[in-house]
């Protein structure tokens, strides 16, 4: 049955419901059960946002504080995964991901491939993203391409918490490692979640909003805003249709051709930086692949080539808002 | 005087629904409207019907500007006799306290759930007197199927809808299920809900089931309604059945549930994304593999229920929707002695295609 849900809360009653099926699944991480070697108080922290709050006492022999270290328990995690575990290893901000990139993108990526598909990882590497938290430059990255580029590791992106459960279900199912996203900022957004568990498969984007004039591209923050710059455009008589891609690796193409084969205009926005970005590549696959349906040049918005300021005014400035989505549909539109 | 004005709301299509849009008036100012008139189009973000008018009269005045959101309950046009004055109509207008939009959070929970024998039931339900209705869905359905029907019949008797096991928000782990699963799980719920006898109204595989339960149960059944009913023939689409169950993904499903309309057009992204989400529910792919392999094996029907209804004499209506793509609606005259009616220009999905005249063939059973 379905209830209201926020992301926060989808992400715990995954992670619940995986644990209570398969005794396999753990979870490592710092402060995610209550910091200090606390035997389970209701007050534990659960995680720098409470995430995980209240797992310990349902699953204790699945749920393990780790040091300050990153790189050793993402690397314990892979380890673990690679023997017969299924870990969900939990860093505050993708931003730490820089110093355990060795474990992810040399030994995890890599494992099947090199041992000629006799060894499987399936590790979940769980952390939040996204700029507006008014965190700096240092935990307000959206360091998407980085994991999308590597080959071997997939990559989710949620907007939602109704497809956060589905498809961290799915990440801790799979058989390959998963960079598992959360933008920081939809934590407490809600929408109706099934009780039940349920699969969402990866590589299957979402029409989120049909339209027939402009197709916008869109993964975790940038949907909501782009709903938003669609609800603008429509007292404008624009008609936009906005795609989740939801999974940037493996990411469905199929569904973002299909839609520009039928309107004609494509604007994609990404929260990462521009150069070598989701948006690049799904523009460029376009340009080849539907390149004779485009009636008007591609439009990017993404956040400018700096890091994230620390300044309020200038974080705002940075994060492609609907106003900045709105005005690139108009410019596909000739306005 | 204003107890002579009968107001034309904005209807309520099911618990989830908050407002609708007004797409079109089919009548204008100053037409004598019947009861079962199409007065205008409203579309929901679930789904588009035409809207039949409960009340007769003259339309005196449209309230309701077409292309606007309306929230349900909102005044929309007003019927009244000549005599009324237009003066008399302006104050009722002006009077008329519009709704607003309802929150979510804080309305009553939609369904309820019983945990029975079989496992955990939901059905939703409407107050009233006398023998209850029954409604039983199809193979992949749920409750919402009968968001026309519900309230409409609920004027005339207490209503419940249920969903099967393995269906909507009911238990989704049953070994072997098949059509005795279905008939135990009716049987239990009237049992808990302490009803002796009802009035069973289903469509196609809930058809056979409410035949079923009618020759198992014969003392517990007081009508049969059964709507583009499986059980009455050999013939199944299997493309339908088939896809249904293999479709993993929107692509997959939007051409397979076009089957169950007329106007394929009412095959809403919503109805297509929430039978998906139910289809990735745990549980539910093993349940569809296995109902369909018990009930609809090599693409046929396996069980019939048309000579048993017949012998239990218990009083049958046969509904069909002319187009059924389904199953064909040469099937309807299968049970001797049962009322037929075949409704022209309506699917496999004619309780709501045509929910004005299937509501009038339930209520004239009961």
């Amino acid at each position: 049955m379905a209830r209201t849900l926020s992301m926060k809360d989808a992400i715990n009653e995954a992670i619940d419901q995986e644990m209570a099926r398969d005794k396999t699944v753990i979870m490592m991480g710092e402060d995610i059960v209550g910091g200090a070697g606390a035997a389970g108080e209701d007050d534990a922290w659960g995680g720098v946002l409470g995430v995980s709050k209240g797992l310990y006492h349902k699953h204790p022999k699945q749920m393990i504080d780790t040091p300050l270290s990153e790189s050793a328990y993402v690397g314990a995690a892979i380890g673990a995964a690679t023997c017969g575990l299924r870990p969900i290893a939990e860093l505050m901000f993708i931003d730490f991901m820089g110093v355990c990139l060795d474990q992810i993108y040399n030994q995890a990526a890599k494992f099947r491939y090199m041992f000629g598909g006799k060894a499987e990882t399936p590790v979940v590497i769980r952390a939040m993203c996204g700029a507006g938290f008014r965190a700096a430059a240092q935990h307000s990255q959206m360091l998407t391409p980085i994991f999308t580029h590597i080959p071997g590791l997939k990559v989710v992106c949620p907007s939602n918490a109704y497809d956060t459960k589905g498809l961290l279900i799915q990440a801790i199912r799979d058989n390959d490692p998963v960079i598992f996203l959360e933008h920081k900022n939809l934590y407490a957004s809600e929408c109706d979640v099934p009780e039940e568990p349920y699969a969402i498969p990866f590589g299957e984007a979402n029409i989120a909003r049909e339209g027939s004039d402009v197709t916008i591209v869109a993964y975790g923050l940038m949907v909501p805003n782009s709903l938003a710059a669609a609800e603008t455009l429509k007292k404008e008589g624009i008609d936009c249709e906005v795609i989740d891609l939801r999974t940037l690796s493996p990411i469905d193409m199929d569904t973002v051709i299909e839609s520009v084969e039928e309107t004609g205009r494509l604007v994609c926005v990404d929260e990462a930086n521009p150069r070598c970005s989701i948006a690049t590549d799904v523009s460029a696959t376009v340009a080849r692949d539907a390149f004779k349906a485009l009636k008007a040049p591609i439009e990017m918005v993404t956040a400018p080539h700096t890091p994230v300021p620390f300044s309020p005014s200038l974080e705002d400035l940075y994060i492609p808002s609907p106003d900045r989505i709105a005005e690139a549909v108009r410019k596909t539109m000739g306005a | 005087m204003s107890d002579q004005i009968v107001p034309i709301l904005m209807p309520k299509w099911g618990l989830s629904m908050k407002v609708g849009t007004l797409a079109a008036w089919h009548v204008e100012e100053g037409t004598q409207i019947n009861p079962g008139d199409e007065i205008m189009d409203v579309e929901t973000d679930k789904i588009a019907n035409v809207v039949e008018a409960a009340d007769g009269g003259l339309l005196r005045r449209c309230v309701g500007t077409a292309g606007e959101i309306y929230p349900v309950q909102a005044l929309l046009g007003v019927l009244a006799p000549a005599s009324v004055s237009d003066a008399e109509i302006d104050a009722y207008v002006a009077a008329f306290e519009m709704p607003e939009v309802e929150e979510d959070g804080e309305e009553a929970p939609s369904h309820q759930t019983a945990d029975l024998e079989i496992g955990r039931i939901r059905y939703l339900t409407r107050e009233g007197e006398g023998t209850p209705v029954i409604f039983i869905h199809g193979f992949g359905g749920d409750s919402d199927n009968w968001l026309f029907n519900v309230d409409a019949v609920a004027a005339d008797a207490p209503v419940y809808a249920l969903d099967l096991p393995g269906h909507g928000g009911s238990v989704k782990s049953i070994d072997n299920p098949g059509l005795g699963t279905m008939v135990t799980a009716v049987i239990q719920l009237m049992d808990h809900l302490s009803i002796e006898k009802a009035h069973l109204v289903g469509h196609s595989m809930g058809g056979l089931v409410s035949g079923q339960t009618a020759i198992d149960h014969v003392g517990r059944v007081a009508s049969l309604t059964l709507i583009c009913s499986a059980g009455l023939g050999d013939e199944i689409n299997p493309d339908y059945i088939g896809g249904f169950v293999s479709a993993a993904s929107r692509k997959e499903l939007k051409p397979v549930l076009k089957h169950l309309f007329a106007d394929d057009s009412l095959v809403s992204r919503s109805m297509v994304d929430d039978l998906l989400k139910y289809k990735r529910l745990d549980g539910v792919q093993a349940f569809l593999d296995a109902l369909k392999g018990n009930l609809f094996s090599q693409g046929k029907q396996g069980a019939s229920i048309a000579a048993g209804v017949a012998a239990s004499g218990v009083p049958t209506t046969v509904i069909w929707g002319a187009e059924d793509a389904v199953i064909p609606p040469s099937h309807a005259s299968a049970i001797s002695g049962a009322k037929v009616e075949v409704i022209a220009d309506a699917g496999h999905m004619v309780m709501m295609e045509n929910a004005a005249r299937v509501n009038e063939l339930i209520k004239a059973q009961l």
